[in-house]
């Protein structure tokens, strides 16, 4: 009851603010647009819709990680999470009222986002539901990321951290714009060690039908994921009382 | 029955203790006013009786649980209205009142009787972001309220409010003296004067005084309860 009254709240603070909707919905999209301008006007195959659009689902949701930690961040430096601290919500209860809002906003925007890459000429396939699913561990990976900002930072770091730094990190380590198998080095080694291209490569695969690659992926995100969480978690436990 | 006994509570950072081998007991229905200058340990008292703080010593207990060993029996019992105004910007009058009901399990019904209450009708839809700052804080207070605490701390209640304003506040706290037991911070010592039944002079940490604001005048030996305060509050530090 707590947990979906908490989670009730947090859902419509994020729908009330236009920044949410037009970040969340519409700049994955006038991407998506643009980029396919770009590539019609120019002879070389870069940005197919096949690569470009699985690609610009994932990064639309590092957007996830500012609206996370901004909400949170944003309670912690305001009096209302130390009045509903001193209720009887727990951490995990907390935790969990800012998380599950933000996975019904995810599946929505990579819909949206997929959807919009079929009218621009994407073949509509069922594949295109497993992408979507297979960008759920990533949705949870950047939740995480911004839970754990929003508890470490104040809300204009936030929205540093999650809004500038993340989102071209993401963008840099997760091939979107360009095929990371043609780098080789310490870059592409680093890359992959870290979740950002896994998650880009499964919802690849996961359009591409090529099941065999997508656990591979899924487990890499997945794990990053759970390990993020659960820190963000240890933290919010130790700072939701002062010692 | 005492709604809160605090027994020896302690808060030290470093070397430094903000507040000092408390002692105090507040029986239930009572208004306990927490008087003092600031960095008296006003704040700290009171996160520490939230449960927001951990004590370095001692213990407190709200209607017998203890805010060390049990502190989720006690949150259930308690609500505060911190310092600063603390609601959901995004959220209407009547849903942060509603969320509030919920946390605590309590009836949607209670946002209606919080709203009647505290004359909160007329903006059951607005935004708490639009209220003007008397309102938001009248709100914060409704949130407060909306669970029927046993015992409800008051930080500063009515900081930044017009006389007007303060003066409309001091009814629906009077309102609620005799069923709930209420700890009020406040730097406004008419305020005290005006709505406490006992008062407590914290300074440096320490209990330098209890009693009505009468009793405080005459232990002083003043004639208006300011200059009572002043020399009891100041005495400890002059010392």
């Amino acid at each position: 009851m707590r947990i979906k009254a908490f989670a009730v709240r947090n859902l419509k603070e994020l729908l009330r603010d236009p920044l949410t909707l037009f970040f969340g919905v519409g700049f994955p999209m006038v991407l998506l647009l643009l980029m396919n301008l770009i590539q019609r006007s120019i002879p070389v195959h870069i940005f197919a819709l096949e690569t470009l659009a699985p690609g610009i689902a994932l990064f639309g949701l590092t957007f996830l990680a500012l609206f996370s930690g901004l909400l949170l961040a944003r309670d912690r430096t305001s009096a209302f999470l130390a009045r509903l601290t001193a209720s009887p919500m727990t951490a995990a209860d907390f935790l969990l009222g800012y998380l599950l809002p933000l996975l019904p906003l995810a599946v929505g925007q990579s819909a949206l986002c997929l959807g919009g890459a079929v009218a621009l000429g994407l073949p509509p396939s069922w594949n295109l539901l497993a992408v979507t699913a297979s960008l759920i561990p990533s949705a949870l990976l950047f939740i995480a990321l911004g839970l754990l900002c929003g508890v470490l930072f104040s809300d204009r770091q936030v929205g540093g951290m999650c809004g500038a730094i993340l989102t071209n990190v993401t963008a840099w380590l997760a091939g979107i714009w360009f095929d990371l198998s043609l780098i080789s080095g310490p870059f592409r080694t680093v890359a992959y060690l870290l979740p950002f291209v896994h998650g880009a490569d499964g919802a690849k695969a996961a359009l591409a039908g090529d099941w065999a690659a997508l656990p591979g992926h899924l487990l890499w995100v997945s794990l990053w994921a759970a390990g993020l969480m659960g820190l963000a978690l240890w933290l919010f436990r130790r700072r939701l009382v002062e010692r | 029955m005492n709604a809160i006994e605090i027994l020896g509570l302690t808060k030290q950072y470093g070397r430094r203790r903000v507040v000092d081998e408390l002692r105090l007991t507040v029986p239930a229905g009572e208004l306990f006013a927490l008087l003092g200058v600031n960095g008296a340990g006003k704040s700290t008292t009171i996160k520490m009786l939230c449960c927001l703080t951990v004590p370095t010593q001692g213990d407190a207990k709200l209607m017998g649980h203890s805010v060390r060993t049990q502190p989720h029996a006690a949150k259930e019992l308690l609500a505060v209205s911190p310092q600063e105004t603390a609601v959901a910007p995004g959220l209407t009058v009547a849903e942060n009142l509603d969320l509030m009901a919920a946390i605590y399990g309590r009836p949607r019904a209670r946002t209606k009787e919080v709203m009647d209450q505290l004359d909160l009708g007329r903006w059951a839809r607005q935004r708490a972001k639009t209220l003007s700052g008397g309102w938001q804080r009248r709100l914060s207070i409704a949130m407060a309220l909306v669970s029927q605490p046993e015992v409800l701390f008051l930080d500063e209640p009515t900081l930044g409010l017009d006389v007007l304003a303060r003066r409309e506040l001091w009814g629906v706290i009077r309102g609620l003296k005799g069923s709930t037991a209420i700890v009020l911070t406040t730097h406004y010592l008419e305020e005290a004067e005006a709505l406490a039944d006992r008062i407590g002079i914290l300074n440096a940490g320490r209990l330098r005084a209890v009693g009505t604001a009468q009793e405080l005048k005459a232990l002083a030996g003043r004639e208006t309860f300011e200059d009572a305060f002043v020399a009891l509050a100041g005495e400890e530090a002059a010392s």
